[in-house]
């Protein structure tokens, strides 16, 4: 027990150790684990994938004269796509959005509901986090039309209960309403995420923080800040990643009036399906691969960073 | 003495003010969120649904008229084979992969995790939908749920054989040392010694495979062809009328049906096994 | 242990296998086809779904096109039967989803497809010539004779029919009867320049809380910008968006016609301009029509019967007094005699059919189907649902006559009305066309929107391909 209290308490979380065959596993058997959910991935992702990396050199469409002989033209796709001031945009959209929504917006809300419901009555804590919750999982289909009916411009619920009859919330204010509603319906995963690893801060180390003193803020920014930051780093990269490609803006506002909320997923959409460019799509899924490749480089290094080697404190 | 009277009091004053702001931003929060959902639990019931909010012309008729639909409720049942069966595809490979990657050190491990994780947002989305739908006619699997799992499951694992990786290695080493020590074989450690360890990360993963598969609409509309084989993320969007135009009435209702399942799966989930994102024991 | 272990793997690999297998049988699978003279199954598919979109024809299809045909085909010693693949989505998911068919070779044995479709799936070899697909047979089917040859060309390419189409429609000036007596205007309106149609609407402005006319524009309404917007509008002109080989440019008439747009959403305030950027702006659009809140509004016949229908269960928005209240006239051209063909009147149609695959393995079978579904029997028992306008001429004469807005359209409007070109370029120029029309309604100069739309033409078709 004591040492399972140590391993789970250590300031600095051990997030990357060194791998303990601790079960006889042998090289062998783990490649015979692994294999299946690698074939798997390797059959429907890696082979899709490298296919979708091929069209992205084509200038393949799925109807029309390029449909049925498309030809090879390199990295024509993606100089057309860096050409393209909708490109740029675009990028510039997604990233204020992915800021403010996603690392900026859930992980703050989620923090805070986090911090704030640690200690609530057990039946307030439930029916908040339920609340958060069901917006997470109800279906983004669902979710979409909830938050149209609430818009509306005209008979919307927003505007009843604000009493402004015909603003045009949608029309004019696209991105501020994309990035509240992205919100809503992520928050709870990171509420999760800091709840847990809020728990797992070892009571002992709080104790003594705050019998010298230590007020809130304090106790946040010395005791519980550096025990979470190797698991706060590796999951905000997730919500990064997921809040780049999530579509669900899309059935909110199409691309916003007039390209206003125009994210590289809508883009590419648009570029792939009404547009009809398939080649075109996938080297702009690409470009946009490699940014999140960036992204991914960048969330490593800080990782690496702050918590050191990865070794056993 | 007034000193200690005055700092008691000043104390308990902004105590009290600080308490006060606490309830009220819990209850901002509590109504932001739960605002959107007003209308989900009203309009179905009602006769005459609006986009807004208004008390409801009560009535049970939308239901009837869902019912009545042909393909209404079959297709939830589709979403359940389908989130269903993703869901246990994903677990059993993504836990016996994840152990396998955490444990044994496998050069360019992380470096292909991430690899994929990056590679499945590009399958996920529009651009592949070409190469899938032709591989999967290669396969003959065009029309079978199968190949709707297979698909899902491939673009979900990578991101589920990171996160439970991440569990897998925090969940401390002692257990397995001693099953060991006992005799036990690592498939066995790993079913009897780590899996009911790391249940909370697996229901996690088994929720949020489910919500990810509920709600996805192109995968299943490109390669299944009947109607009765669609899940109800489809069929949503076939609740427009002659010229295109949403019917609020089935909308609202299937709206609600469909969100019930997922939610009830939650609620069973969380109350059974918890939620957790890491392991290690709860000190 | 390491044996037991081992074969405890050994035992979960073998379980999924053939849990995968069992799965695989289990699950609907395409059987394959038997051989001719055994019995046959054919396949349909539209996008149309019971409960759903075009609720009607997909009922029609299931419960009397289906079994009628069974019947008599085992009169005549066949074994047939027919089984319905209805979808029931957005357009542009359905066109992809038969596209990623036909290209695999698979794909139902009759495909719904909208006429504007055809060249893009021609040129990408998804589909043939009718007469290729189907035989002789349909050279010598009598329904051609009964089809105008402008009807026809909704759904031909390159001079070859390649499906029948299942419909004709047209585009007319709705206006609301009410609102014109009480902006003292005639009940009776016959517009005969764009001119009248604006001093309309300038008396319609004097009402309150009233939007004079909605011209649909911007990228939200997608097609339906294009159709009932630009287009009508541009062939009032003179001019058509492709003609003799050219796509249209920055000339006179586009500009007149942007200028009509600047007119109505900006100069004079005569249309919302925010509705227009709504993602659902045209459905909220019918639904202020129906409420008597927009005075004019240029659409296609369907607006009548399905949307402000009356009946019960069958409009969306519905008028109980659509038949007194509401008025429709021909569009004019922007003065007598300057439209194409030199027409007083012009007009916009669509055109849905159906084609046949050419990797069908009883393409004679199947066009004997799609006969059956063309014929006039197959119309009437359509029409028992909601009534629209056939292609065919007999059809029309002798059930239209209940229907005195259908007959006005089948017989003054689609004599004068142009067809969309049916190539791959035209969904993209339509975009260009539809951010032409939003950028003008948004405020930007006439000059500006036609130098964007070049621009972006250029990028599409090539400088070569663009009209003066």
């Amino acid at each position: 027990m004591t040492e399972a209290t140590m391993s789970a308490g250590s300031v600095r979380a051990p997030r990357r150790r060194r791998a303990e065959d601790v079960a006889g596993l042998g090289r062998a058997r783990a490649t015979l684990f692994a294999a299946p959910g690698l074939l798997l991935i390797g059959l429907f992702l890696l082979f899709p994938a490298i296919w979708t990396v091929y069209l992205g050199m084509t200038n393949y469409r799925l109807t029309g004269f390029a449909a049925a002989n498309p030809e090879f033209v390199g990295l024509d796709n993606f100089a057309t796509a860096l050409n393209d001031p909708r490109f740029w945009n675009s990028l510039w959209l997604t990233l204020v959005f992915v800021l403010v929504s996603g690392i900026i917006g859930q992980t703050i809300l989620g923090f805070s509901l986090a911090w704030m419901l640690r200690n609530v009555r057990p039946g307030i804590k439930t029916f908040v986090e339920t609340l958060v919750l069901a917006a997470w999982v109800i279906p983004a289909s669902v979710a979409s039309f909830l938050w149209l009916a609430l818009l509306d411009r005209r008979t919307g619920t927003l505007n009843s209960l604000l009493g402004t009859e015909g603003a045009a919330w949608l029309i004019q204010h696209p991105m501020e309403c994309i990035i509240i509603f992205n919100i809503w319906v992520g928050t709870a995963f990171s509420m999760q995420l800091f709840s847990s690893a809020i728990s797992a801060v070892p009571p002992s180390q709080l104790e003594s923080a705050r019998m010298v003193g230590a007020n809130t803020w304090q106790q946040l920014r010395d005791v519980i800040l550096p025990n979470i930051k190797g698991h706060l780093l590796t999951n905000t990269l997730l919500i990064t990643l997921w809040t780049f490609n999530t579509f669900t803006p899309y059935l909110l506002t199409a691309g916003g009036p007039n390209g206003q909320t125009d994210i590289l997923s809508v883009y590419i959409y648009q570029t792939a399906i009404p547009g009809g460019q398939l080649g075109l799509g996938a080297a702009i899924s690409l470009i946009m691969l490699l940014i999140n490749l960036v992204i991914a480089l960048m969330y490593t290094r800080v990782s690496r960073g702050k918590s050191g080697k990865k070794v056993r404190s | 003495m007034t000193t200690i009277k005055t700092v008691a009091r000043d104390r308990t004053v902004t105590h009290f003010v600080s308490r006060v702001l606490f309830t009220l931003v819990l209850v901002i929060v509590s109504l932001f969120f739960a605002l959107p959902m007003v209308w989900l639990i009203l309009a179905p019931f009602d006769a005459t649904p609006s986009l807004t909010v208004s008390w409801p012309d009560w009535t049970l008729d939308n239901f009837v008229r869902l019912a009545e639909n042909p393909y209404a409720m079959r297709s939830i049942l589709n979403s359940l084979i389908l989130g269903v069966g993703t869901m246990a595809l994903v677990i059993v490979l993504g836990a016996l992969a994840s152990y396998a990657m955490s444990r044994i050190s496998i050069p360019g491990r992380d470096g292909i995790l991430y690899a994929l994780l990056l590679l499945s947002s590009i399958v996920t989305g529009t651009a592949a939908m070409v190469p899938t739908f032709q591989l999967i006619n290669q396969l003959q699997l065009i029309n079978t749920h199968v190949g709707v799992i297979l698909v899902l499951a491939g673009g979900i694992l990578p991101t589920v054989i990171f996160i439970l990786k991440d569990f897998m290695d925090s969940i401390p080493k002692s257990y397995e040392e001693s099953a060991r020590l006992y005799g036990a074989g690592p498939f066995r450690i790993l079913k009897d010694v780590v899996v009911p360890i790391a249940r909370p990360g697996l229901a996690f993963i088994a929720i949020w495979t489910i919500v990810q598969v509920w709600g996805n609409f192109l995968v299943p509309f490109l390669l299944l062809r009947t109607p009765d084989m669609q899940p109800a993320a489809v069929l949503m969007y076939t609740f427009y009328t002659e010229s295109g135009q949403a019917d609020l009435r089935l909308i609202s209702a299937f709206s609600l049906v469909f969100s019930v399942p997922v939610l009830l799966i939650y609620f069973f989930v969380n109350r059974r096994y918890g939620f957790r994102f890491h392991g290690g024991i709860k000190s | 242990m390491v044996t037991y272990g081992k074969r405890r793997l050994l035992t979960a690999f073998a379980l999924t296998t053939v849990g995968a297998v069992v799965l695989a049988g289990c699950s609907g699978g395409s059987e394959p086809e038997a051989e001719e003279s055994g019995p046959v199954t054919l396949t349909l598919t539209t996008n149309s779904i019971t409960g759903g979109k075009n609720s009607a024809e997909a009922d029609w299809i299931a419960d009397w096109v289906i079994p009628e045909f069974e019947k008599a085909m085992e009169a005549d010693g066949k074994d047939v039967t027919v089984e319905f693949q209805p979808q029931g989505v957005d357009d542009e998911d359905y066109k992809t989803k038969i596209a990623l068919d036909l290209q695999s070779g698979k794909g139902a044995d009759i495909i719904g497809m909208d006429g504007i479709w055809v060249g893009e799936f021609a040129e990408a070899g998804y589909i043939k010539p009718l007469s290729e697909v189907g035989g002789k047979a349909v050279d010598d089917w009598d329904g051609w004779s009964q089809i105008p040859e402008a009807v026809q060309n909704a759904l031909s390419f390159d001079g070859d029919r390649y499906g029948v189409p299942q419909g004709a429609d047209g585009r007319v000036l709705y206006y609301n009867k009410d609102l014109f007596a009480q902006a003292g205007l005639d009940e009776d309106w016959a517009p005969e320049s764009w001119d009248d149609i604006l001093d309309a609407s300038r008396d319609l402005k004097k009402l309150d809380g009233v939007t004079p006319i909605q011209l649909n524009a911007g990228t939200a309404m997608g097609e339906a910008t294009t159709m009932q917007g630009l287009l009508p509008v541009l062939v009032g002109t003179g001019e058509q968006v492709y003609e003799d080989g050219k796509w249209i440019g920055a000339t006179d008439g586009m500009e007149k016609s942007l200028d009509l747009y600047k007119t109505i959403y900006v100069d004079e305030g005569l249309g919302d301009p925010v509705l227009q950027q709504e993602a659902s702006g045209r459905d909220t659009s019918f639904q202020l029509f129906a409420e008597g809140k927009i005075g004019i509004l240029l659409e296609g016949d369907y607006f009548w019967r399905s949307v402000i229908n009356p009946a019960e269960g069958v409009g969306t928005a519905p008028m109980a007094d659509r038949d007194t209240a509401v008025g429709y006239a021909k569009i004019p051209a922007i003065d007598p005699g300057k439209g194409i063909n030199g027409q007083d009147f012009v007009s916009m149609s669509g055109g849905v059919g159906r084609v046949l695959n050419p990797n069908s393995k009883h393409a004679a079978l199947a066009w004997e189907l799609l006969a059956f579904m063309n014929s006039p029997e197959a119309y009437e028992a359509r029409a028992a649902g909601t009534l629209s306008i056939s292609p065919r001429n007999d059809v029309n004469e002798k059930l239209l006559s209940s229907d005195p807005m259908l007959t006005f359209v089948s017989e003054e409007v689609l004599p004068i009305t142009a067809y969309r070109p049916g190539l791959a370029a035209y969904p993209q120029v339509s975009v260009l066309l539809q951010q032409a029309t939003l950028d003008v309604a948004t405020g930007s100069s006439v000059d500006d929107a036609l130098k964007t739309y070049v621009r972006g033409l250029e990028g599409v078709v090539g400088p070569d391909a663009i009209s003066e």
